[in-house]
């Protein structure tokens, strides 16, 4: 009798110090997140937004942080979707028990491990140095590129596994080729899969900051970059670049900029959920 | 008929072709760190690399000892493991067998977003929040230290650990539940012992992942760790970890092809060793030790 019962206090002090360690961490999540807006969100203004950087920390804005963000952005979407998904596609649907197809998927859950410092060691030698894109906008964006490229295609295969074989045997019935069928049927279900996989990828994108410092991307840069060749900054350059000066305006200014960059990421992962969940309601096989 | 196949044959050697830049991609980062620090240790031997205490490349009395980069790595990522192990196997636990299922549905999400949010964010809050506050506790801490950069750490890998253990959790078949349950175990007993243990291969597998991201992570140690290698375990003194080395040098205005500009590469390729050997434990691991249920 003695050990059940001694037995049941240690279950429910156990309850209570999980309840206690799960709502610790959410805690520590809100006070993150209020001590930002707290210490940042009366620097944001349009001037803010607007202005170049600046020596001193009131006249310092980050226009040329957002607009590279969003060079970046698109310039890496554009690289990174395309070849994530074709590559998918192949290893799910043609190179299924291949030894090649073997080779690469052990391959990518590698790569999905590499720390994102080492591929701005590949992307400085390979795209700065090697094909001469020096620490352009292009540059940063190929390689962040490859950076998420295992996050794409393994969101693409899993989308494109949980289509159900009936589907595909449908078309094949009615005279369709593999990529027709590809196409026209397993591709189009299997869209929110792959949008969620990307949205993602995309969101690890812009708070992305080592493979871009290793690069040579500069923290200042005097300019919004105008062509792909252009010297660049991200948001989260200006924001380490603001932390570390010693004056209390510039820790504002990065809380400021924190701000923005956490507004970005959270819409993203918010779309994320959205579109899984609208998929989910959607697709009952 | 006979387009149609031509068509086909395309396509499927373009997909292969965009496959085969996953191959590159290894092969580039293989190459660019192996024929780099080759150029670095035909300057530096091997030995002084693996034993000289010291690292100071960029000092005129140049050693270069990757020890104190490592020391500095491990120690930061101990304590983010300490941090992030018992806190992400507890919330592990109690959201599988504890809470109600809403509550796990909408705890796991948030918590989530804490893996979601960039470490250049997680590197202010080591700065600007902890370091003060640890300084308030513990005078002795200096403005850089380890321990805040790897507590700061240790919460941002919880979720690594704690949905993931969650899943393998959760993937532990009902009748093992209901068989512990039966006996008359309470949920501690039947999570720690029967549950827990059956999950193990995929529980030791996500901390060894987490282990590796904590070593390869850049931002919060570059920030708040310091930027002087050091050998020792002391949490509260400036160290240096092999990222925040790199990060250190990329900064700076080191000219292309120099010994100091190789040294990156020297430390990039001990980190890929690295995190290169724990991922393939950790993939060894939930292969070899899965428990089959059918």
């Amino acid at each position: 009798m003695f050990k059940s019962s001694r037995n049941r206090i240690i279950d429910k002090s156990f309850q209570v110090i999980g309840l206690a360690t799960t709502i610790f961490g959410l805690l520590i999540l809100a006070t993150f997140i209020f001590y930002i807006f707290y210490v940042g969100a009366t620097r944001i203004d349009w001037a803010f937004m607007t202005n170049l950087p600046s020596r001193f920390y009131a006249k310092a804005g980050i226009l040329t942080a957002w607009t590279g963000t969003i060079w970046i952005f698109v310039l890496t979407a554009f690289s990174a979707i395309p070849i994530g998904i074709s590559t998918g596609i192949y290893l799910e649907e043609y190179a299924k028990k291949t030894r090649l197809a073997n080779i690469l998927e052990i391959n990518i859950s590698n790569l999905a491990g590499v720390p994102s410092i080492i591929y701005g060691l590949l992307g400085l030698e390979i795209f700065g140095r090697f094909l001469g894109l020096g620490r352009s906008v292009l540059a940063g964006s190929f390689t962040l590129a490859l950076l998420i490229l295992p996050i794409i295609i393994v969101a693409t295969k899993e989308s494109l596994r949980a289509v159900p074989q009936s589907l595909k045997d449908a078309a094949y019935g009615l005279g369709a080729t593999k990529w027709q069928t590809i196409w026209t049927q397993v591709l189009p279900v299997s869209f929110s899969g792959i949008m969620t996989g990307i949205v993602l990828a995309l969101s690890r994108v812009v708070g992305e900051t080592a493979p871009l410092i290793v690069i040579g991307a500069l923290a200042y840069v005097p300019f919004v970059a105008k062509t792909p060749m252009d010297d660049f900054t991200v948001l989260p350059m200006q924001i380490f670049n603001w932390i570390s000066r010693p004056q209390h305006g510039f820790i504002v200014n990065a809380a400021a900029a924190i701000i923005i960059l956490l507004i970005i990421v959270i819409i993203l992962n918010g779309f994320a959920v959205f579109i899984r969940n609208r998929a989910s309601r959607k697709n009952n096989w | 008929m006979f387009t149609r196949k031509i068509k086909e044959l395309i396509i499927e050697r373009a997909l292969l072709l965009s496959a085969l830049i996953t191959i590159l991609t290894t092969l580039g980062i293989i190459w660019v760190l192996l024929s780099e620090s080759f150029a670095f240790f035909k300057v530096v031997s091997l030995w002084d690399f693996l034993t000289d205490p010291e690292w100071t490349p960029l000092f005129t009395q140049k050693h270069y000892g990757i020890l104190s980069l490592v020391c500095g790595t491990i120690l930061t990522t101990g304590i983010a493991i300490l941090v992030a192990v018992p806190s992400g196997l507890t919330i592990a636990v109690y959201l599988n067998e504890y809470s109600t299922k809403r509550m796990r549905n909408i705890v796991k999400p948030l918590l989530e977003i804490l893996a979601a949010i960039p470490s250049i964010v997680y590197g202010f809050f080591a700065l600007i929040v902890i370091t003060p506050v640890l300084q308030y506790f513990f005078p002795s801490v200096s403005g850089f230290n380890a321990l805040s950069a790897g507590i700061v750490m240790g919460i941002m890998i919880i979720p690594f650990i704690s949905s993931l253990s969650e899943d393998v959790l959760n993937a532990v078949p009902n009748s093992l539940r209901e068989a512990s349950y039966g006996m008359g175990a309470t949920k501690f007993q039947t999570s720690f012992k029967v549950l827990v243990p059956a999950a193990s291969s995929g529980i030791i597998a996500s901390i060894i992942l987490a282990i590796s991201r904590a070593i390869g992570e850049t931002m919060i140690v570059a920030i708040a760790a310091g930027q002087q290698p050091n050998l020792t375990l002391n949490p509260t003194v400036p160290i240096e970890t092999i990222t925040a080395y790199i990060v250190q040098v990329s900064l700076g205005d080191v000219p292309q092809g120099s010994i100091a500009y190789k040294t990156i590469f020297a430390a990039g390729l001990t980190l890929f060793v690295f995190t290169f050997i724990l991922n393939n434990i950790s993939f060894w691991v939930n292969k070899k030790f899965k428990q089959q249920y059918v």
